[in-house]
């Protein structure tokens, strides 16, 4: 039993995120489209749900090229090292009740621990390539990430200091009178947007794509990737906003739980009657929805601008905000 | 100075919200979408636009370029090149006639200053646009028609 477990978990989620990564890619491009009055890809199948699949045909079919003056060994350890650690996060995620993989006691700081390892894959990847446009982007990623994740880690901690748990279990049993988003007042709902912040920076994407900054940098970190390593790069970035949007769902909007509302049985009930994984994976897309629409309304910041957000403007915030919501906790407002 | 720091903060906000609600609603109204679909939907363009130069000819397999290298000259990165023939006609007299008229699509930058130079009025720039083809040869073209004449009259 327990070798069939290893065996058949790993191939489920490397299905489960291909299929992920492929719709993420086409739902970015759509979203893309719709918010800049275009129509985005219709070509290849039906309102071209096929794009990402002949995508993927022709990375995989592309050359390996790699140049000439770089490090061998950690230019091809880059890639592999960024598409390892969206696996590794998926452990304790909890996609419905029984549906986890493992449910660790400190899921949440397990999960906050390896999601910074994703910014070695990138200054590795700067470094190896050997060229500055990468070298300078991977520093700047080192910078915003690292910066970032104080926040980050004060948001989360907002919800462990409320719900007095750092199990995933724990977190989203503590939320079955009510999501912490509706229940936790102004200490969460600020949370929740420092959260949302924090996850479009650790992600690198726009408005704090600093590491790639087209215009800039050319390409940032990947420049010198292409093919198949290049794709591992793209999928990671996707699955990571992936994991961290089912983070933040856990944490803010109940996990799996379904939407419930006080007082009124019947609604409460057909809202049951929806399999906990739809309701899992429909808040996760929203969520995801939100950090595109980001993506696709503001410009991108200075590196400047963007560590003077974090060191001025979040971090002081966030810091005011765990303070806040002690004081709540101590005069008994909050209900757990 | 924290009056300040508070206005700013309130301000960048606001600011962002306004942006997000602009594309949000766009999002919620694909019948704003203004995307012309290229093959199937073929853009109107002007009688103007400049796509390719053009001998005209009429019915009689008539054209109106007497050969006089006005244009040639005028082309300023020698997309045309003019070819002449010395003609006698039933007078007896020799004359100057067009013998090809050589036109390379490939180099052309559509400035159209060989039509502004022709005194005839012979050439124009045809408003086609889907010249592309996978031989470059094919782009170098011969822009009189087989046994194409002078037109009487055209000095």
């Amino acid at each position: 039993m327990t070798i069939l477990k290893f065996i058949l978990i790993p191939i489920i989620i490397i299905a489960l995120f291909s299929i992920i990564g492929m719709f993420l890619v086409y739902m970015e491009r759509k979203v893309c489209a719709f918010m800049q009055i275009r129509i985005g890809p219709n070509r290849v199948g039906k309102f071209g749900m096929l794009q990402t699949v002949a995508d993927t045909l022709k990375l995989v079919l592309k050359e390996n090229f790699s140049p000439k003056y770089i490090d061998k060994f950690l230019y091809n350890l880059a890639p592999l090292l960024a598409i390892i650690i969206p696996f590794v996060l998926t452990i304790p995620i909890a996609y419905s009740k029984s549906w986890q993989i493992w449910d660790i006691n400190i899921g949440v700081l397990f999960i906050t621990a390896f999601s910074s390892l994703s910014v070695i894959s990138i200054l590795i990847a700067g470094w190896a390539s050997n060229n500055k446009y990468s070298m300078i982007g991977a520093l700047r990623s080192g910078a915003q990430i690292i910066s970032y994740e104080l926040s980050g880690g004060l948001a989360i901690l907002t919800i462990v200091m409320f719900s007095q748990s750092l199990k995933i279990s724990e977190i989203i049993a503590s939320q079955a009178n009510g999501w912490w988003i509706i229940k936790g007042h102004i200490p969460v709902i600020v949370s929740f947007c420092i959260y949302m912040i924090t996850i479009t920076a650790e992600c690198n994407r726009a408005p704090f794509d600093l590491t790639e900054a087209e215009s800039e940098l050319t390409a940032g970190f990947h420049t010198e990737y292409s093919g198949m390593k290049f794709a591992l790069f793209f999928l990671a970035e996707y699955l990571n906003i992936f994991i961290l949007s089912a983070l933040g769902v856990i944490l803010y909007l109940g996990g799996w739980q379904p939407f419930h509302l006080p007082n009124l049985l019947e609604f409460n009930n057909i809202m049951d009657f929806i399999p906990a994984p739809i309701w899992f994976f429909f808040k996760v897309f929203l969520i995801i929805f939100i950090i595109m629409w980001f993506r696709w309304t503001f410009p991108r910041l200075r590196i400047d601008q963007l560590l003077k957000l974090e060191w001025h403007f979040l971090l002081p915030l966030s810091l005011l905000n765990l303070i806040f919501g002690f004081i709540l906790i101590m005069l008994n407002f909050i209900v757990k | 100075m924290t009056f300040n720091y508070i206005k700013d903060l309130i301000h960048a906000i606001r600011s962002l919200l306004k942006g997000m609600k602009i594309t949000l609603k766009y999002f919620f109204s694909p019948k704003r979408i203004i995307t012309q679909q290229y093959p199937t939907m073929k853009p109107v363009l002007a009688e103007k636009f400049r796509g390719e130069v053009v001998l005209i000819h009429d019915e009689q397999n008539e054209h109106k370029c007497t050969g006089c290298t006005s244009c040639e000259i005028a082309c300023p990165n020698g997309t045309i090149k003019i070819v002449t023939k010395q003609e006698v006609n039933e007078a007896g007299k020799k004359k100057k006639a067009l013998d090809v008229f050589v036109y390379h699509l490939e180099l052309c930058t559509m400035c159209g200053l060989c039509v502004e130079a022709c005194p005839t009025a012979a050439i124009y720039m045809k408003n086609s646009y889907e010249h592309s083809t996978f031989d470059r040869h094919t782009l170098l073209r011969k822009l009189n028609q087989e046994g194409s004449k002078l037109q009487s009259g055209i000095e």
